[in-house]
């Protein structure tokens, strides 16, 4: 097998003194889409934003293609290769569509271009002029998704891109996720709905507490229904 | 004759409230700019105008450059040394609470004075206008000097141009999005702590190069930031932090409103303003354009 693009081993974090995550072990190989399962505050949210280095009070070891996360500047991890869009969305009230979109620098070549955007996304062309936040919550998650796709970013941490939307844009944004992942994307997807995430993901993680309780292939799915059902409460 | 007044007094008036106006608007778009990005309230923005107008009286003694170079070189000066003041030392406070930014500022504002103080007294020096500019204009209902002129135009010039680079280009983008986010935005690979030296300089800058714009009109001395500064924070408590326009538009009509008042009732003239703060306290506390009113 090939090396994992991003590897967590380890990985420790807290909030002040809250210690929230408890020695984090999470592989995500090239062109694979991985999902993090888990309930409400066991730790999703804070595993993706101890990737970015948002926290910074954490141990560990992280790589990303051979290279040392932890001791990244903020500003060198999305140079690297990272693309982050947050559980809040994180679109910007003072700046209209087009600047959301075009505010992440690009990073590399091979991002898309903003005609292969906007087919992917034809709400936001529409909306171009509009204030960032005047935006639907659904046409804020594909600006969100959208304004990450141009910078040519090799990997995507999505944290819960379907929380709160309506059964169709759920439908669009599982859409432009297999799109994303046909085109080779790596994608690491923080869901609490495994039946959206099984129709993209190769492989889930389970995380209660803190830490990865459970890894399985798609294809173990079905047989590990019971055991979801009790631990995510569904 | 207006309301009883000789009309050439009002114009008259009305012009001393414009050139007021347009230090106040100069000065407050600056603190509200560093505000903005760095949530502290630059106490030495004051002495950093007093420092632009000595800038350029130091030029004109030492180096006999005169008003044109001193124009640019002023705020280019004050830029840098603000750079150089926030990647030293101001920038090493942005983890702790904001009072600590607020405290060295103002230390260092008396540092500032203190040093000119020491060197030059307190008394004013003058500082003459370019010939381009001396003389007046008969505009047939009131007599405009011209160098008052250049003053209200160039800072109508610089306000707009500072909104407009903030409101319509990339650099403002970012701006305007670290502002809100920046941990996000650097998350996204902009380099915010660069930028943030950026905002510094920025708002040291428009400092300097108001003080030497006020060089021929007030003198120079090193009391003129403290004086005028007082007011400038009343100006920016009337429009409410962080909001560049709102500031710009607060700073020209507050100086109009002190003009004014010098026609009608000059023993108020004064005050007006800290009146005017008094009430917009009581009935907006975020200020007229802030965002929690
Ligand atoms: N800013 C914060 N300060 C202090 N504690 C926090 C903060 N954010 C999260 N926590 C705590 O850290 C733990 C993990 O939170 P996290 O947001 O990572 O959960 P999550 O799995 O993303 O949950 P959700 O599904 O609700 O988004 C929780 O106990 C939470 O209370
Ligand atoms: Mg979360």
């Amino acid at each position: 097998m090939s090396e994992p693009l991003l590897a967590l081993r380890g990985l420790n974090a807290w909030y002040g003194e809250g210690h929230a995550l408890h020695g984090v072990d999470l592989d995500v190989f090239p062109g694979e889409t991985v999902t993090l399962l888990g309930r409400n505050g066991v730790g999703k949210t804070t595993t993706l934003r101890a990737i970015m280095g948002l926290i910074r009070k954490r141990t560990g070891t992280t790589t990303f293609g051979g290279r040392d996360l932890m001791h990244m500047p903020l500003h060198h991890v999305a140079r690297a290769g990272l693309g982050f869009v947050p559980e809040e969305r994180g679109i910007f009230s003072t700046l209209s569509v087009d600047e959301n979109l075009n505010l992440p620098p690009v990073v590399a070549p091979g991002g898309m271009s903003l005609d292969e955007i906007f087919t992917l996304f034809p709400n936001l062309k529409t909306r171009r002029n509009s204030q960032g936040t005047k935006l639907s919550g659904g046409e804020q998650q594909m600006l969100a998704m959208a304004r990450m796709l141009r910078t040519g970013v090799k990997m995507l941490l999505l944290d819960e891109p379907t929380e709160g939307l309506a059964p169709v844009i759920v439908q669009r944004i599982g859409e432009v996720l297999a799109e994303l992942k046909a085109r080779g994307m790596t994608i690491l997807l923080v869901e609490q709905n495994f039946r959206f995430a099984r129709r993209i993901a190769d492989r889930f993680y389970l995380m209660e507490h803190g830490k990865i309780t459970a890894s399985f292939p798609v294809g173990e799915l079905d047989q590990r229904m019971a055991l979801l059902g009790e631990v995510l409460g569904v | 004759m207006i309301f009883g007044i000789p009309l050439q007094a009002f114009l008259g008036q009305l012009l001393v409230g414009l050139i007021n106006g347009s230090f106040y608007a100069m000065l407050s778009l600056g603190l509200a700019v560093i505000f903005g990005m760095l949530k502290i309230i630059n106490f030495a923005h004051g002495a950093q105008y007093m420092f632009g107008a000595f800038v350029g009286f130091l030029l004109l003694q030492w180096l006999n450059i005169g008003y044109w170079p001193a124009l640019v070189l002023a705020p280019l000066v004050v830029g840098v040394v603000g750079m150089v003041v926030e990647r030293t030392m101001l920038s090493r406070l942005y983890s702790l609470d904001p009072l600590y930014g607020l405290l060295f500022t103002f230390g260092l504002a008396l540092v500032i004075e203190g040093v000119f103080r020491y060197c030059y007294g307190v008394s004013g020096q003058p500082y003459a206008a370019p010939d381009a500019l001396s003389g007046g204009t008969n505009l047939g209902f009131m007599f405009l000097p011209n160098y008052r002129g250049w003053v209200v135009v160039s800072s109508l010039v610089v306000c707009l141009g500072t909104w407009l680079a903030i409101e319509k280009t990339k650099l403002g983008a970012y701006l305007r999005a670290a502002t809100e986010n920046p941990k996000l935005v650097q998350a996204f690979g902009v380099n915010v702590p660069v930028l943030l030296t950026l905002t510094y300089g920025l708002g040291s800058a428009l400092a300097g190069l108001a003080g030497i714009l006020a060089a021929p009109v007030y003198q120079v001395s090193p009391l003129m930031g403290s004086d005028l500064i007082i007011v400038v924070f009343a100006v920016v408590v009337v429009g409410g932090m962080g909001s560049i326009l709102g500031a710009v538009i607060t700073g020209y009509v507050l100086g109009l409103a002190e003009g004014l008042t010098k026609v009608f009732y000059p023993e108020a003239s004064n005050i007006v303003v800290f009146v005017i703060m008094a009430i917009v306290l009581l009935v907006r506390p975020a200020g007229l354009f802030g965002k929690d009113a």
